[in-house]
């Protein structure tokens, strides 16, 4: 059985059906003209080998072609790319199945931070009594290793809320390069969860090792096509409209193997897309098209998901402003364009501006989390910690994330109203109206046991003071000492035989125990 | 049996039963005899009034007080379990007097005139039934000049006064001034609760105690009972 999830029932929808399909054929104007600009050669080969209208533009230094996407090349895409997507994992009961036609959410984790926030606590006392304390978090800043990525594998693992798994912080360790990054992230995240882990690839040349280790671990080949325990991020079309080289390259090889794949697209309303909401949502739909088109072109049937990261450009700086009431509109939209499409789609919401946990960040994360989530999304990268943008990642923010997650989980059960709970419950009125007290207390307490009642906030304090922090440390540290399901000892074994880079200190088994 | 009939009496105290139409909290309990009927048994067959308090009724409680500490329970069952206690008192009471047991204490309970919210006071008047107390429960918008009748009447050791709104809250002061003039407030000793008052203002009002909750409550008015001073 695959993981739940949450389904809304009556999702969000911002647009009309009649605003859908005026977005739809706009997109499908664009992808004629102007069309994308393509820095992949292979890419603009098989767009016009297979109708697509393809013209070298001369005179660039870098090469590049001009396609322009015939709306029959789009549609066949959408008519092959599969409707439900399965996204396995190395504990068969945390695979995800999504449908593109059912607003059935799950929480992801990520993006990749280059940041690692650690937190300390400090006691001040009160100038004028100095009786008077208080514990008050330090949040410290430092570079990502593979031991935090390890560690927040193993959290996430063990928060109830978090459904799949993308990496959180990018491995800057000393011994790590180019050429044996994925290979580690990979596995570090592969052995301290047992969750679906997705991430993007640094170079392509360890695709063939990353896809090795996740079939070593899977059983074999076929068995990973059963249950892909691993999935890929791909950014191949920068907006606006452009193929970028490097990584419409990675998504082809992706797509060849099978593996199921986010085709992402993050424009900036205001930069790098029209600030208008039409327009903005128009362009984004029409770049992934085009990568959902260039998929199915590649590998007929191979499964995709429609990425959208839209956001809109903060007014001073020019920045992402993830918190902007707007960036949750474009992916609300976004999750009607997919669901139009019958596409599953993979959304964007939780991620704050603020660099540190706070009432900002709660604010600004909490108010996407809760409009997106009801809007239906089937694979929300809600960006568990994630802060500052895509810059910073902080576990105790992910643990008190889970906990409003769970809320929000909470409000989106279905109602329990039918005719057989409407006569228990007129005859309990009427039994506890005849009693001199008058009070339903005895009929809370096996409700209170089934589940059917929400819990309080985990970190109330038990007096006036504010101890959210310090009470999700605690918690923290104690999911950071629950044990995990590492990979068992063989497949252990084959993988540090079999795949090159790995550093011994990641082998539990070995250096790393 | 009496050790059997005792059995289930602690059971019904733990389950929370008041009769036999009570869930309680393991399932397929409906049906099965709850408090009322069993007390009445007990005592049709005999089994001693005191040995069905020590024994059944204070041995659960232990049981029930251990649970909530474990956080295996919450105030609903406390607040059940006190319910079915209350109830055996009541059923017990005649018994008890024909044996010359003296009971705990009589607390004459209500909310005062012009506030018609019960429930913290129907908490409190459970919890103290259940604690072992006889509990006369005046109701709600209850007159000052009613509070004290029953006050002359009933010669109870305490009295439990409840307001929710600021508004009516200076009645508890009124009550207080009402039974000072009419000679009685040496003769009882006065609790009171609700959301707007607080300590200070219990004693601000001359009242000898204030429970912050249902529990505190029942602390408080054992702590007078036993001879100490209430919230001191």
């Amino acid at each position: 059985m695959p993981r739940e999830g949450i389904l809304v029932n009556n999702p969000v929808e911002r647009l009309s059906s009649e605003q859908v399909r005026q977005i739809h054929k706009a997109s499908m104007e664009i992808l004629k003209d102007p069309g994308l600009l393509c820095f992949n050669k292979r890419a603009a080969e098989i767009f016009q080998s297979n109708g697509a209208g393809v013209a070298s533009i001369s005179g660039s230094d870098i090469p590049c072609w001009h396609v322009k996407i015939p709306e029959k090349l789009v549609a066949d895409a959408l008519d092959s790319a599969p409707k439900t997507v399965k996204l396995g994992a190395r504990n068969p009961d945390n695979a995800l199945v999504m449908k593109g036609n059912e607003a059935r959410v799950y929480y992801i984790t990520g993006s990749e931070t280059n940041t690692w926030l650690d937190v300390d606590f400090s006691t001040y006392a009160n100038k004028s009594d100095p009786t008077k304390e208080i514990k008050v978090p330090e949040f410290l800043p430092r570079r990502g290793t593979v031991a935090d990525l390890c560690d927040s594998a193993h959290v996430c693992e063990h928060l109830e809320t978090v459904d799949g798994y993308i990496r959180t912080v990018n491995i800057q360790d000393k011994d790590i390069t180019e050429d044996n990054k994925d290979v580690n992230k990979f596995f570090a995240c592969l052995n301290n969860t047992t969750k679906h882990v997705m991430s993007g690839l640094t170079s392509l040349k360890q695709l063939d090792n990353v896809v090795k280790m996740a079939e070593l671990i899977a059983g074999s080949q076929d068995k990973l096509k059963e249950n892909p325990i691993i999935s890929f991020i791909t950014c191949l079309v920068k907006s606006p409209l452009q193929f970028v080289d490097d990584t419409t390259e990675t998504f082809m090889e992706i797509c060849q193997r099978g593996l199921p794949v986010v085709v992402s697209s993050a424009p900036q309303a205001g930069t790098t897309a029209p600030m208008k909401e039409a327009g903005i949502i128009a362009q984004i739909n029409a770049e992934v098209l085009a990568g959902i088109t260039l998929g199915q072109l590649v590998n007929k049937g191979t499964p995709v998901l429609y990425g959208s990261v839209p956001v809109r450009a903060r007014m001073d700086t020019l920045g992402d402003s993830y918190s902007a009431v707007e960036t949750s509109q474009y992916n609300i939209d976004c999750v009607q364009m997919a669901r139009f499409y019958k596409i599953p789609n993979y959304s964007t919401s939780g991620v704050c501006d603020t660099k540190i946990p706070g009432q900002q960040s709660s604010i600004e994360r909490l108010f996407s989390d809760i409009v997106v989530t009801l809007s239906g999304p089937q694979y929300l990268h809600c960006a568990f910690g994630l802060l500052d943008g895509n810059s910073v990642f902080c576990l105790l923010q992910a643990v008190l994330d889970d906990t409003h997650f769970q809320r929000v989980k909470f409000f989106l059960k279905s109602p329990l109203i039918n005719e057989q709970e409407l006569t228990e419950i007129k005859k309990q009125i009427k039994d506890v109206v005849a009693t001199p007290q008058k009070m339903f207390i005895n009929y809370i307490r096996q409700v209170m046991r089934t589940g059917e009642i929400s819990p309080p906030y985990p970190f109330e304090s038990d007096d006036d003071s504010d101890n959210v922090f310090s009470l999700a440390y605690e918690r923290l540290q104690e999911l950071l000492a629950k044990p995990v399901e590492h990979i068992d000892p063989d497949t252990t074994a084959r993988i540090f035989q079999d795949i090159p880079g790995l550093l011994p200190r990641l082998n539990v088994y070995q250096e790393g125990r | 049996m009496p050790e059997d009939i005792i059995d289930l009496i602690r059971e019904s105290v733990i389950q929370g039963r008041v009769t036999k139409d009570d869930e309680g909290l393991d399932e397929d309990m409906v049906g099965q005899p709850g408090m009322s009927e069993l007390i009445e048994e007990a005592l049709i067959s005999g089994v001693d009034a005191q040995d069905i308090i020590n024994q059944g009724l204070t041995a659960a409680m232990k049981i029930v007080g251990k649970r909530f500490e474990a956080e295996e329970y919450y105030i609903p069952d406390m607040l059940a379990s006190a319910e079915a206690v209350g109830v055996a008192m009541e059923i017990l009471e005649p018994e008890l007097t024909r044996s010359g047991v003296k009971p705990k204490g009589k607390i004459i309970i209500a909310t005062v005139k012009g506030d018609l919210h019960d429930i913290g006071k129907n908490i409190v008047s459970i919890l103290l039934r259940g604690a072992g107390y006889i509990v006369k429960d005046l109701g709600n918008d209850i007159e000052t000049k009613d509070i004290v009748k029953a006050v002359k009447k009933e010669k109870p050791e305490f009295l439990g006064l409840s307001a929710l709104l600021t508004s009516t809250m200076v009645n508890m002061e009124d009550t207080i001034k009402a039974l000072t003039e009419s000679g009685l407030r040496d003769k009882v000793k006065i609790v009171i609760g609700g959301a707007p008052v607080s300590e200070e203002y219990a004693e601000s009002i001359g009242a000898d105690g204030y429970g912050a909750d249902g529990f505190q409550a029942v602390a408080v008015v054992e702590a007078l009972n036993s001879g100490t001073t209430g919230n001191k």
